[in-house]
This record gives C-alpha cells, structure tokens and sequence, in this order.
C-alpha cells in the first residue's frame, strides 16, 4: 500500500507543472483493465473501486466498507494488490489494473482459485476475489511462502464468514501446486 | 402430523459411529422414501463435494444483490437522525422533491425491527429513539444526488433527553426511551414479547419462564455453591455485504432483489406491507454476503425503497453503508447475569438461580437462552429475567442468540464449581450432564488436544503463561415444517432441484445436490440447483440452524418420487418390475444384473409430457417433535458440541494469544464434511472475536457510536486465527429422510467461555467480563487498576 500511494504521488508530481481544474462534471479518462484500454466518463471524484463496479460492469470487486478497512476491493494495480476504493481513477494513469475477472487465463482458473475451490476457502464469497488477488500476489512475490506469510498477506482482510483455516491451505497448496 | 396420514415402520440406523450403531424402529409417512444407510455406505451424502458455486465465487462471477443493476435504477438514500432521542415535529421535502435529479422522497412512517409502543399518539411521526434511527428516504438517478438531496429535507426536532448506559437506564429517574409498555419480537427467548408484562422505566420484566422446583430448598441443599457476575458486550454482525436491496415495482408485480435469510418469508411481509397477493411479489436472492441473524426480516430500509421504487415508477436500490450497518442493522444484545449453582459433593447439581438483564437497545430479546436451564440435570431452577431500553439500535438475533452470553456464564461457573469440588472439569460434567452426545465429544476433544497435560491454574513460570480450557454447547435441532421442495428430471435426462430456500454462504445448494444426486444415482454437478426465488416452493428460512434439517427430507422425497414415477414408467420397457430397479451410475439397472439396463438419457425420451415433477414438503420429524414453536418445532434430540481452547497469555502486556482450538461438534448426520469444517471454523471465530475484541461503544454524553466502521470495531482477522480442528460427530436418530440438522449457531456458542476458562487456567485469575482484552487481563492481575 505505501510503496503505491508514493508512486501515485511521483507519477502526480511529474505529470503537470500547472495542475489545470476538473471537474465536478464527468472527465474522459482511459483506464488498462486486464489488458483492454477502457475509456469511460467519470466524475473526478470516482474511486477505481466504482468505475470498476459501475461503468466497466466488473463486479466481482466488492466494496465492503469503502473506505480502506476491509480489502474486499482489492484489486492489482502495477501487479501490487491495493484499495481500490482509496484510488481515485483519474490518478492511474498508464498504470496496468487486473481484477478478478482478469486472473483467470481464459478457462484456466488461477491455482489460487483453483485451491480455493478445492479447500473450500468460500463462505458467502463477498471477500473472497479480495482475498483471492492478495493471495495470488504472494506466490508472485514469494513462491514458497510460509503460513505467516499468507497470513500477513490477508491481514488486511476481513472475512465475517470465518474463512481464514481454508484460505491458508489453499494458498499454501496452490504455491506447491504452482511449482510442479 | 397430519393424523390420517398412511403410515409404515421401516428400522433407522441409530447411535453414534464410532462409539455403537444399533437400529431403531420408526413410523414413516408411507411415500417417503426408505431409510438412509449410514454415511459410509453412501456415494455422495456425507463426502467432501465442493461447493457448486466456488468457481463463481472465486472469478467474481458471483452475483450478490449489491451486483444487481436495472435499466433506468435510482439510488437510494435514508435521511437518519442525528438525535440519540428527538421528537420529530414536521419533515418538509419540497425542497428535496425540487432537486433535478431527484424522483421520489419518502417520509418513513413504517418503523420495523424495534419494539412497538402500545399506546400511540394519533398523526404524530416516529420519535427518533437513537442515533441513527431512519426518518426519510430519496431516490435520485445518482448516489451523489440522492446524498445531496438528504441536506434539502428540512426536519425540525425537538431534542428529548437521552440514555445510553445500561445501569444508568434501569434508575427510575432515567429519561423513559418508551412512553407506554411495549411490545415486540422476542429472537433470544428471556422476556415474553407479548403484551402483559410488566414494564416500569426502561426495565421490562421479570420473566420467570422455564423455573422448576423449589431453588430454596435446593440451595439449603447444596453443599457447595458457586455465584458470580458476568457481563457480555453488544456485538454487531459485521456482514461483509451490507444490507442490499434493489426494488423493483410494476403495475403487476413487485419484484424485491435483497440481501436476505429468508426469501419466502420477506415475500410474505411485503405482500402485506405493501396490501399486494403474494403472487403479485418475488423475492430473489442470488449470491447473499453475510446475514448472521441481522437478513431474517425486511428491514425499514428495505420497505423504505420499495416505497420509493412504487413513487418513482423505476427500480430503486439501496445499500446501507458501513456506518448505517453498525448503528441500525441490528446488533447482539448485552447482557448481566449473576448465576448461582448449588451441588451436593458428588457434584450432582441441587439448584442454579439466574437473575439476568440486558439490553438490545430499543428492541426485545436481550435473553440469555436455555443453557443454564438445560444443559446439565438439575430438579430446582428459577429465573427473572429483564430487558432494559436505551437509545441505541435495536438488537436482533444473532448467530446462538442467547445461548451464547448464557453460555459465557453457566460454563465459567461449572468450572469454578469444579475447582471447588476437586473434580475435574470433564468428570464433573461426565456425571452431571445426560447427553451422550456431548460425552463422545469431550472424549474426542480431551484427547486431540491433550488434556491430560493441562496443569494447574496459573502453573506457568515466566510471563508468558498458557493454559487449556473446555465449554459446552446447547442448541435446538430445529426444523421448519413450512418448507417445500421440487425435483424435475427433464425429458434429456437432466435434473434440477427448485426450492425458494436460500444459500447464504452456508452451501446448502451444494448439500440439495448431493442429496439429489444420491437418491437418483447421478453426480452432484450432474443437478442443477436452482434456489433463491419465490417463484420456486416456498423453502424455510435460513436462520435458527434449521435450513439443512428444514429442506434436505423434502429433496429427497421429491427426488424419490420422481425415481418411482420414472421407474413404473420404464419398467415394462426392461421386462421387469419397478421394485426390481435401482438408478445407479446415470442408468436405470436391474437390482439383481446390473448390466441389465439403459441410461437415464434413454429413459427419460420415453417419458409422454416433458418432465417428471415432484414436490415434497417436510413433515415432522418420524417419532414426533419434543417440542413446538411458533414457526419452527424441535426434534428429540439437542444439538451438542464441546470446544477447547489453548491460551497463552502475556502478563506483562495483558495480550490474551489462542493458539489453538478443538471443536467438537453434532449436526445429526453430516451432508458435507468440508462445508461444514468451513462452519465450524466461522463459528469459532466469531465466538473468539467476541471473546476478545469486539465491543460495540457509544458516547454516553452524546448517544453517537464511536466505533461505527471495521477500524476502530476490532473484529478478528487472519492474525489472530489459531489453528482450528474441527472433529465431526456422525450421530444418527433416524428422525427423517436425511437425518441431517444445522451446524452454524452450535458452533459459535462454547468458544468464548473456553477461551475464558483456558485463560483462568493460565493465569489463574477468572475474567467474568467480555470482551477480555489486555487491559481486563491487567485489571484481573492486579496490574492496573480496575476500569468504572
């Protein structure tokens, strides 16, 4: 989360010398969803987490609490699983967005869902593509994690459902599936 | 039972597996289909099948209410009160109504969910009884604008003195949150919700429903006692999908897609609500994100948007936001309890006395369950129980209400009777307690989590002290009898399984289709579930643990229905005769020559109409119900489980660590073992949480909750996950089709009074008081000084 907010910051400060006024009506902006340039008309104020849900049609990304508390709208931006409802989507630029809808490589389900299925890491599902984007992003950065490191990889996610057991095992089971 | 009703006896399996399976005799409604085997003999019941809808879960395919999107749909606002209590005087939308884009305001009259005043003032609007408390509500054809809109309705208040604290509002001087005696709806048993009960202030009661024997003599009895205060938090139910709804009214029907337990049930309220037939209203739910007791009614929210749906001519939705949820969507009750036990040395229980109040803040229901009284044997019992008002949201059930504050207390002062007594723990209840069910269970769970090594309270050097306790739980094997369902197999050979029931997270679809599949020799993928809809039979609730004991007999009636018809009519084609079939593997086989037969594809293109059809509702329980509710009746046998916990507790920090948990549990005959692992776990969890972190607070100077949001409202999270072991009874009774009975509210119920007892036995220090966090741990070790 932070090593984003400061790259958002950089990218802001490169940008424009004199920031022009926007807004409050809807601005163009284009935005690279799962590999598509998607260009939409959104408020200035609109979160990453509402265009997604609202104009783009990608539900999957929930918002549980819309302000940073419950990572159900975790989406990868750049690859780094982040907020998306502390995003505004004008600020991400050329920066590359994947959701849940993205993981998956056509048919082929992501072995962290894959695992998720099998270990039964689901209850009512609401947190569950969140989760699921924070876990696939640590077999990324770490393909042999431990179960600490799962465990603070979803630290930031809340799950009422109680999930958490069969979310550690399936992603623990996706890492040693993912090395075969 | 329906008394005409043609019956037959055909023998059940009956004990525990494991322990000793015997038979037992029952009478079966002659239709139904034969008794189940035990799970080992079955193809499909009973094993690990993944749940049906993961894969739409886990690619967010998955479509909640809050997914649902309309053609021309407003967004919803509600206007709530900024008052802790105000009496509203006028409400003036005209400016709102001007708004551009607004297109319908709603002055909200209908207030549900909170307890009602029996005397009512003619053409006065609702007080406003709490922060919160719901006044109007807008549609416009944005989020902003309705927002926006919020700021033009001009409310004028007059601001009435207000009460927060529970002790403080049981004083005769406290402000009255109520002017006349109420009524309401009782979710947690205690006090009676009808009228008649007496009610002086904000203090409704005593109710003395369940006291037997004489506690006086019974007490002169004992030779020793045990008396303590305990106290639980109000906790609030968190659902990750707030309170949804998206309404959609048309001149010939009503069409509600809302977040709910109970789709039947909300189609029945609003036909009423609203003056429609209930053929004029659909109720849908697809994928539903977290109920938890709080989605088992239509809400003032709900009726609210379908109110602004009919004005405007358009869908409207309306999702709560996090701060809404936690003010006005219901919460669990706090309760105070002072519990005595009396017993003879043996340990054989002379009397128990519990004197309980508690608030669920302007609601009924702040009870304490049936633990106490029924738990352990005991001849005297007498109980008063109090609800006391405060201005705060209206409490409602919540996953074991009741049962699981009672539980906190009755199973702390079993222990401590224990310790006094010099028996253990386990023996203790081994001679008190005449389930044979929890017996098994404390067996199993003593030795997974070595209570042989469990040491004496408070043994550990060093500051970092661990210790292992154990609780019990007591639950209803309930079962709606309301609850219908059909099986189709189509003319292709393909089946599906209708029912309005709903899959909360549960997975109860998964479990019709495993139930499906068995009867008719398919795969469960091989059904096609269809649920969440009124336009299917009326399914039951999905609260009180009563879904999967409520809807799994009738699928399996229907389905074996429909395998009769389907056999009659194939059987003349194989040269044989129905009885001397079986379906097996997709085909219709010779019991005798399996290699006789033809698939279930080619049968079915024999059939004359285009599908088999059957519905099948749930009678009661084969050998009768022990008891009956309103709308739900009791099978013979509760439901039992027994959880430990291992504890380490930091005494320099106050930081209570559960390393590890064993739960024990009964749900009858278990349908899918990795569901239902994933329950328990959900169940813990939220009994640890409760145990340790949550703690709703609200300003007693300014009637504002401080922690309305999922920041600073600490629930648990993947740090504080201990390591879970879920040990599964198969327990049968032969007391239906399937034999099967809940498992979601029986798990949440021990897990806060084990810790509790884990961490008196580290420590050993008892903490009576919820939620036990560091600064309670100190306070009990003499470390700091005690909190007001």
């Amino acid at each position: 989360m932070l090593e984003t907010s400061l790259s958002a910051a950089t990218a802001f400060a490169d940008t424009e010398s004199e920031p022009k006024s926007i807004g409050p009506d809807a601005v163009p902006l284009t935005l690279r969803v799962n590999g598509a340039a998607r260009t939409i008309n959104a408020p200035p104020h609109t979160t990453l987490a509402e265009v997604l849900r609202g104009q783009l049609d990608l539900t999957g990304t929930k918002i549980g609490c819309d302000r940073g508390a419950c990572s159900a709208c975790t989406v990868w931006l750049d690859g780094v699983p982040v907020a998306s409802c502390m995003i505004l989507a004008i600020d991400i630029g050329e920066r590359p967005v994947t959701t849940i809808e993205g993981l998956a490589v056509g048919d082929k389900l992501h072995p962290v869902q894959a695992a998720f299925i099998k270990h039964d890491a689901v209850q009512c599902g609401f947190c569950t593509p969140g989760m699921v984007m924070s876990c696939a992003a640590l077999l990324v950065r770490n393909p042999s994690p431990s179960i600490d490191d799962v465990k603070a990889a979803v630290s930031g996610h809340l799950c009422r459902c109680g999930t958490y057991p069969h979310v550690f095992a399936a992603t623990l089971a996706a890492a040693k599936a993912s090395k075969r | 039972m329906a008394p005409n009703r043609q019956m037959r006896r055909d023998k059940f399996p009956s004990g525990i597996a494991g322990v000793s399976v015997g038979e037992i005799e029952r009478q079966v409604p002659v239709g139904e289909a034969p008794p189940l085997p035990t799970n080992d003999r079955l193809t499909v019941i009973g094993k690990p099948v993944p749940r049906i809808n993961a894969k739409a879960k886990v690619t967010g395919a998955a479509r909640f209410t809050v997914d649902i999107k309309l053609a021309g749909m407003l967004h919803g606002r509600l206007l709530r009160s900024p008052h802790p209590h105000a009496r509203v005087l006028s409400i003036n939308t005209k400016a709102a109504e001007r708004h551009s884009d607004v297109r319908a305001v709603h002055v909200i009259m209908d207030i549900v969910g909170r307890a009602i005043e029996s005397e009512k003032t003619a053409g006065e609007l609702p007080r406003a009884l709490y922060v919160g408390a719901p006044i109007a509500a807008v549609a416009a054809t944005t989020p902003e604008a309705a927002q926006e809109a919020l700021s033009l309705i001009g409310v004028e208040y007059e601001v009435l003195p207000f009460v927060i604290d529970i002790e403080d509002a049981r004083e005769s001087a406290a402000p009255a949150v109520f002017r006349s005696p109420v009524v309401g709806f009782s979710f947690a048993g205690g006090v009676p919700a009808g009228a008649g009960i007496q009610q002086k202030g904000n203090v409704r009661g005593p109710a003395k429903t369940g006291s037997r024997g004489d506690v006086t003599k019974g007490f002169a009895e004992a030779e020793a006692t045990v008396e303590a205060e305990y106290r639980t938090e109000v906790q609030t139910h968190c659902c990750m999908e707030t309170h949804a709804i998206v309404a959609d009214w048309r001149a010939d029907e009503l069409t509600v897609y809302l977040s709910t337990q109970f789709t039947a049930g909300v189609r029945a309220e609003l036909a009423e609500a609203f003056n429609l037939p209930r053929n004029r209203v659909r109720v849908v739910v697809d994928a539903m994100g977290g109920g938890f007791g709080s989605k088992s009614s239509v809400g003032t929210y709900a009726r609210a948007a379908v109110a602004l749906s009919r004005a405007a001519g358009v869908p409207v939705r309306l999702v709560l936001d996090r701060q809404e949820e936690q003010l006005d969507s219901g919460n669990r009750p706090g309760t105070f309890q002072r519990l005595k036990i009396g017993a003879l040395k043996d340990g054989q229980l002379s009397a128990i006395s519990l004197y309980t109040y508690g608030t669920a803040g302007t609601a009924i229901g702040a009870g304490v369950g049936n633990v106490a009284q029924a738990m352990y044997e005991c001849p005297n019992f007498g109980i008063e129980q109090y609800d006391v008002f405060i201005n705060a949201g209206p409490g409602c059930a919540m996953r074991g209400p009741g049962n699981t504050p009672g539980a906190f207390a009755l199973e702390q002062s079993i222990d401590e009777l224990a310790e006094k007594l010099k028996i253990d723990p386990l023996a203790l209840r081994d001679r008190i307690d005449a389930s044979p069910v929890r017996r098994e269970e404390r067996r199993r769970g003593a030795e997974r989590i070595g209570w042989s090594r469990r040491h004496a309270p408070g043994a550990d050097a060093g500051s970092i002290k661990r210790g292992v306790g154990m609780a019990q739980s007591l639950w209803g094997a309930n079962v709606q009898t309301n609850a219908s369902c059909e099986v189709r197999l189509l003319r292709d050979g393909s089946v599906e399984v209708l029912s309005s029931v709903q899959d909360i997270g549960t997975g109860i679809g998964t479990v019709l289709a495993q139930v499906v599949a068995e009867e008719l020799g398919l795969r469960p993928e091989d059904i096609t579930v269809r649920i969440g809809d009124t336009d299917f039979p009326a399914g039951p609730p999905s609260y009180g643990s009563r879904t999967t004991a409520s809807i799994t007999p009738p699928a399996r009636n229907a389905a074996y229905k429909v395998k009769q018809t389907l056999l009659e009519i194939v059987a003349p084609h194989l040269g044989a005769a129905a009885d001397d079939l079986a379906l097996r593997g997709g085909r219709i086989v010779a019991k005798a020559d399996s290699s006789r037969g033809m698939s279930l594809r080619e049968a079915a293109a024999t059939l004359r109409t285009d599908q088999i059809s059957a519905i099948a509702s749930r009678t009661d329980d084969y050998g009768g119900f022990r008891r009956t509710m309103t709308d739900a009746a009791l099978a013979q046998t509760d439901l039992g489980g027994v959880q430990f916990a291992e504890v380490a507790v930091d005494t320099d920090t106050g930081i209570v660590r559960v390393e590890r948990v064993v739960a024990v549990q009964d749900c009858g005959r278990p349908m899918n073992p990795l569901q239902i692992e994933s329950q328990v776990q959900g169940g813990v969890l939220m009994g640890l949480s409760y145990a340790l972190f949550e703690d709703r607070i609200i300003d007693r100077h300014t009637g504002h909750m401080l922690n309305a949001d999922l920041e600073h409202y600490k629930i648990a999270g993947s740090r504080e996950t201990p390591e879970i072991e879920v040990l599964l009874l198969e327990n049968y009774q032969g007391q239906s089709a399937t034999d099967a009975y809940g498992i979601a509210e029986p798990a949440n119920i021990a897990t806060a009074p084990a810790i509790a007892n884990a961490i008196y036995n580290a420590i050993g220090v008892r903490l009576r008081q919820l939620p036990m966090t560091p600064a309670a741990v100190l306070a009990a070790l003499g470390r700091i000084p005690r909190g007001s």
